[in-house]
């Protein structure tokens, strides 16, 4: 069963169709890649999944219910979760805190969350560094911190924005086996411009184009696909 | 010693510090600090919603007004005792702020500035409007005998400067206790990124709609209470100035820091009092002051302490 789907979800700013008459479907326990081209409208279409911006037309239903209607932090709270693809820590809070906030709302109690927040923070490779501002973050550090507050909210879908930008190669690497580890807890939908990295951790890719989906397929599928060589790669 | 030790500590310090100052000052200064006690708890109460909240309010005269004039009305035209008084204008500030939260939160930025000043203003102009109850600018004046709790005589210095440290105290640990509490946590997330907040699932109106309520009751307590304490109710408090002055306070102390209120009221009050007493030209020596403090410490005097030495200063 599909955990997340769409119906003709379009949205436009002034004129340009960023994304244009979708419809999407994420089974349940699936990795799947979201690629494309800058401008293609992942990052726009995922905004629509999660009610970070209102659609021009369309539906979202996530779990079998119908969540076109609701605001932002109602869909969270159904067990969402988005990680900024621009870097969007609170950088005058700790790491600590800024997990914290993410873990609160669905734990309570100081020891629950005080829990949660290492255990998130051990994931993604920051427990050396709690009580640091979370401004004074290298910017590599800063996109694990998104990845850690994503952790956080231990939610049934977790929706990642070009998570690796700006990541060394060895926490690139940590961040491949993370995913495999969470894939039997969570369905994720990953934005990634990194191929090695769709191609090891992902189940299936969707190809966004222009706004609309080019394609869809296994990874090898996907990897083999002239049209998505041409779109993708600027060839031809 | 640890963060809470030291904050414990040093916040506990200053209110023993000021029930020894009761004893010590020399009349003018203890009459003064009852004072200065009852606006910087306004000035706490606007740090709620400016300081950690990042809500900049240019209305919040209304506040310290409706507190103000629940109080007093209900003791001239109901003859209610202080305490219940107190609390007719703690309910009202209540309603007021719900009211104006509601509508003005719908705005944000400028737009809330703008509608919150006009909210003040049109308070303002109902309390002139109303000048057969209100006494408009000349204001009401509240009698001796209505100003005593039992045989608690208010308008008496010792038992005013009591019962200002008692408001104070009330709003110093009240925020005190909140910043430092996961609800505080998420006002003060609201104030450094409102979208990233949302993202993680806060209703973050419904948080906001809860700053300026708290924010509102603590300001209208405040104005309850400086008029029952200094014995007068009029419009001057509605007026924009009213709306100003809370914010000069938290700027000057330190916005989002729980000392800052009291110190930047502590520090404005002795400013003018000082420069009047050398020059007539007071407010220009006052104003320099200002220019110079926001250009070498744009944080507040609290603020520029909690960035250098103290960390850890909620
Ligand atoms: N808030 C916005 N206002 C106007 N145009 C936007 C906005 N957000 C995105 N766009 C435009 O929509 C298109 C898709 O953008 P985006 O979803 O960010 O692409 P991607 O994430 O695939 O790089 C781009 O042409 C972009 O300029
Ligand atoms: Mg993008």
């Amino acid at each position: 069963m599909s955990l997340l789907s769409t119906r003709g979800l379009s949205r436009s700013f002034s004129g340009l169709r960023a994304v244009h008459e979708v419809d999407f479907a994420l089974p349940e326990g699936e990795i799947r890649a979201l690629i494309g081209p800058n401008g293609a409208g992942k990052t726009t279409f995922v905004s629509l999944l999660c009610g970070r911006i209102p659609p021009s037309s369309g539906q979202v239903i996530f779990d079998g219910q119908d969540i076109s209607a609701l605001p932002a932090h109602r869909r969270i709270a159904l067990g969402m979760a988005y990680t900024f693809q621009i870097t969007s820590v609170f950088s005058r809070l700790s790491v600590y805190e800024n997990v914290a906030l993410a873990a609160r709302r669905r734990v309570a109690g100081r020891a629950a969350v005080d829990r949660a927040v290492m255990r998130a923070l051990e994931q993604a490779g920051l427990h050396d560094r709690p009580d640091q501002a979370a401004g004074d973050l290298s910017y590599g550090h800063q996109r694990l911190l998104e990845i850690a507050m994503g952790l956080a909210q231990a939610p049934r879908l977790l929706i990642l924005d070009e998570p690796t930008q700006g990541l060394a190669d060895s926490e690139v690497a940590a961040f491949k086996a993370l995913i495999r580890e969470l894939k039997a807890t969570t369905t994720i939908l990953l934005i990634e411009h990194n191929m090695s990295v769709v191609m090891e951790t992902a189940d299936r890719v969707t190809v966004l184009n222009f706004g609309e989906i080019l394609a869809e397929g296994t990874p090898q599928q996907i990897h083999a696909n002239a049209e998505v060589q041409a779109a993708y790669l600027g060839t031809g | 010693m640890s963060e809470t030790t030291k904050i414990v500590a040093l916040h506990g310090g200053l209110l023993v510090l000021l029930v020894t100052l009761q004893f010590l000052l020399p009349a003018y200064h203890h009459g003064n600090l009852a004072r200065i006690m009852v606006l910087a708890s306004f000035a706490i109460g606007y740090n709620v919603m400016f300081g950690y909240t990042g809500l900049l309010s240019l209305g919040h005269a209304l506040f310290f007004a409706a507190g103000m004039y629940g109080m007093g009305l209900a003791v001239q035209y109901a003859g209610a005792g202080p305490v219940v008084a107190l609390l007719a204008g703690l309910a009202v500030s209540v309603v007021v702020a719900l009211v104006v939260g509601l509508l003005a939160l719908r705005t944000a930025g400028v737009g809330f500035m703008i509608v919150t000043l006009m909210f003040a203003q049109a308070g303002y102009l109902t309390i002139l409007y109303f000048t057969t109850w209100t006494r408009g600018d000349e204001g009401l004046v509240l009698q001796q005998a209505q100003r005593t709790i039992g045989s608690l005589d208010l308008s008496q210095p010792g038992p005013r400067y009591f019962a200002a440290l008692l408001l104070f105290a009330i709003c110093f640990l009240v925020t005190l206790w909140m910043v430092r509490a996961p609800f505080g946590k998420v006002l003060i997330a609201i104030r450094e990124n409102e979208e990233r907040a949302r993202m993680l699932g806060y209703d973050v109106f419904r948080y906001k709609l809860a700053a300026v309520v708290i924010s509102g009751t603590l300001c209208g307590l405040s104005g309850a209470a400086y008029g029952l304490l200094f014995g007068y109710v009029g419009a001057t408090f509605a007026s924009v100035q009213y709306s100003i002055f809370p914010l000069l306070w938290v700027l000057l102390g330190g916005a989002g820091t729980v000392i800052g209120p009291l110190v930047g009221t502590l520090f404005m009050f002795y400013l003018i009092d000082l420069s009047s007493s050398v020059t007539s030209a007071y407010m220009l020596v006052a104003g320099v002051v200002l220019v110079l403090l926001t250009l070498f410490a744009p944080q507040g005097l609290v603020g520029e302490l909690r960035a250098r030495v103290w960390r850890w200063l909620p």
